[in-house]
């Protein structure tokens, strides 16, 4: 087990791996366990898309509802573990400068989009087109894509249950680190939804850093 | 190249438009929903059943429908929650999903008049009866680490359930997306957290969910993880797949909302 203490403060000149990701574009690295990925919400306001696999057995996958019932609650936050549809943690949290994720909302398709926002938004660039495209890496496809996290996306769900992606709350340069607990495939969508405050209504780069286990 | 004030105006016009379909998605469905069900209001004629099936506690049944069936679910004690996963026919890698349903509908409160979407924009199933209305979408069904925590000793559970009928189906792991689960009181309270209402739950409480495609569902009687009662409590359900007369067009669960005319739009292609 690697405990959030564990990690130390991490400084961005001895990273293992840095990339920056254009706005509306898909990305995957292999975190080795240990390893911690930084996402820089670089402008602001930006809903980063995310799946994770394990490495040795794809069909153990991040599984959202794993995640939210074993930590008893409905957001992503400093210390969530990210838990695979085989009950094990595949990653945790383990810094966080926005305070807000969400898990429960997906992600934007074009046909979802086509429903909610009217059939013209249909031949607009979505997430799942990302997924589909970055997983066909791994020889993953469309049946692979299960609820996603949604960093830096401001969902909140009030006791009645309504539902409502509401304005962003991470600032430029707002970060959050996940550290690996076993060898993940780590996929992003830079979110390119133009239809709802997610983005702004306005889809910016983000900045990707790994870092390597600490020394022991 | 779109200019910097042209792209303003774009997005200016998107908000607006992602502002008014919420107006209408919270504020005017939320009014326009109906009452819960009468138990005792919905007999079914003996010439529209199809098939019977009563699913002892811990089990699971997998049941095919064609578009225009409708599947009734009774939870006869009072006790049990039903894990729903379901696929269509005639291409498995369309299948329920929760977070389409959520956020078309702007709620993650499944109720009579709402609907569940599968992954292609289409309607999967709509709830045209429901005499609960306390359902959850987002912590899904029991899993073995949550029924040994819960129960101190290995024992069924609807994750373990969901990949038996999936591999009865030839299909695996990678099929089973994320669970709906009827009769399961869950809301959040204003931090976040899950909170299990009982009182919501009675016996006899039943749903009707009519295939809006044609599609394979399976059903998983198993203990909700977030019902507080230790041991486990849960009875029989008993399954109906039973005929209906078509939808008018004025169905409720076709107009509610302008997302829903959309995905049945969508849906009703798949079959001209």
């Amino acid at each position: 087990m690697i405990s959030p203490a564990a990690t130390p403060a991490l400084d961005m000149s001895n990273a293992a791996y840095a990339m920056d990701v254009p706005a509306e574009r898909p990305w995957s690295h292999i975190l080795r366990r240990g390893q911690t990925l930084r996402i820089i919400d670089s402008e602001g306001q930006q809903a980063v898309d995310a799946l994770l696999y394990c490495v040795d057995d794809p069909a153990e996958r991040y599984s959202a509802q794993d995640t939210l019932r074993v930590q008893g609650s409905a957001y992503i936050d400093l210390g969530t573990r990210l838990v695979s549809n085989r009950g094990r943690v595949m990653a945790r949290i383990t810094a966080d400068t926005c305070g807000r994720h969400d898990t429960s909302a997906g992600c934007c398709s074009c046909e979802s989009n086509a429903v909610r926002f009217g059939e013209a938004t249909k031949y607009q660039h979505a997430c799942r087109e990302n997924f589909i495209l970055e997983l066909s890496k791994y020889g993953l496809g469309k049946r692979d894509i299960v609820a996603n996290l949604n960093f830096f996306m401001n969902v909140p769900i009030d006791p009645a249950g309504h539902f409502t992606v509401v304005d962003g709350i991470s600032s430029p340069g707002n970060f959050v680190d996940i550290t690996a607990d076993v060898d993940v495939i780590f996929v992003i969508s830079n979110c390119p939804q133009i239809n709802n405050p997610c983005n702004d209504f306005n889809p910016t780069p983000i900045r990707v850093l790994v870092w390597d286990a600490p020394a022991v | 190249m779109i200019g910097a004030e042209t792209r303003r105006d774009i997005a200016e016009a998107n908000r607006r438009r992602y502002e008014e379909l919420r107006a209408a998605g919270q504020d005017a469905t939320t009014k326009s929903l109906p009452d819960r069900t009468a138990r005792d209001a919905v007999p079914i004629a003996a010439d529209a059943v199809i098939d019977t099936e009563d699913v002892p506690a811990g089990w699971y049944a997998t049941m095919r429908l064609r578009r225009g069936e409708v599947l009734r679910i009774i939870d006869t004690t009072g006790r049990s929650s039903v894990s729903m996963i379901g696929w269509r026919q005639e291409d498995t890698s369309e299948r329920i999903n929760c977070a389409d349903t959520i956020k078309v509908q702007w709620s993650a409160a499944l109720a009579k008049g709402r609907v569940i979407l599968s992954d292609m924009g289409r309607v999967f199933m709509s709830l045209v009866e429901d005499s609960c209305g306390a359902h959850d979408v987002l912590a899904g069904g029991s899993t073995p680490a949550s029924t040994l925590a819960a129960y101190g000793a290995p024992s069924r559970n609807t994750h373990e359930n969901f990949l038996a009928a999936a591999a009865k189906l030839g299909l695996g792991l990678r099929d089973i997306p994320p669970c709906l689960t009827l009769f399961a009181p869950v809301s959040l309270d204003t931090e976040g957290r899950f909170r299990w209402d009982a009182s919501r739950k009675r016996p006899g409480d039943l749903v009707d969910l009519r295939a809006e495609m044609n599609i394979v569902v399976v059903l998983s009687n198993c203990a909700h993880p977030l019902d507080p009662i230790r041991p486990a409590a849960s009875g029989p359900v008993t399954l109906i797949r039973h005929r209906a007369a078509v939808a008018d067009p004025e169905d409720l669960c076709r107009t509610l909302s302008q997302e829903v005319v959309r995905a049945f739009a969508f849906t009703d292609r798949l079959f001209v």
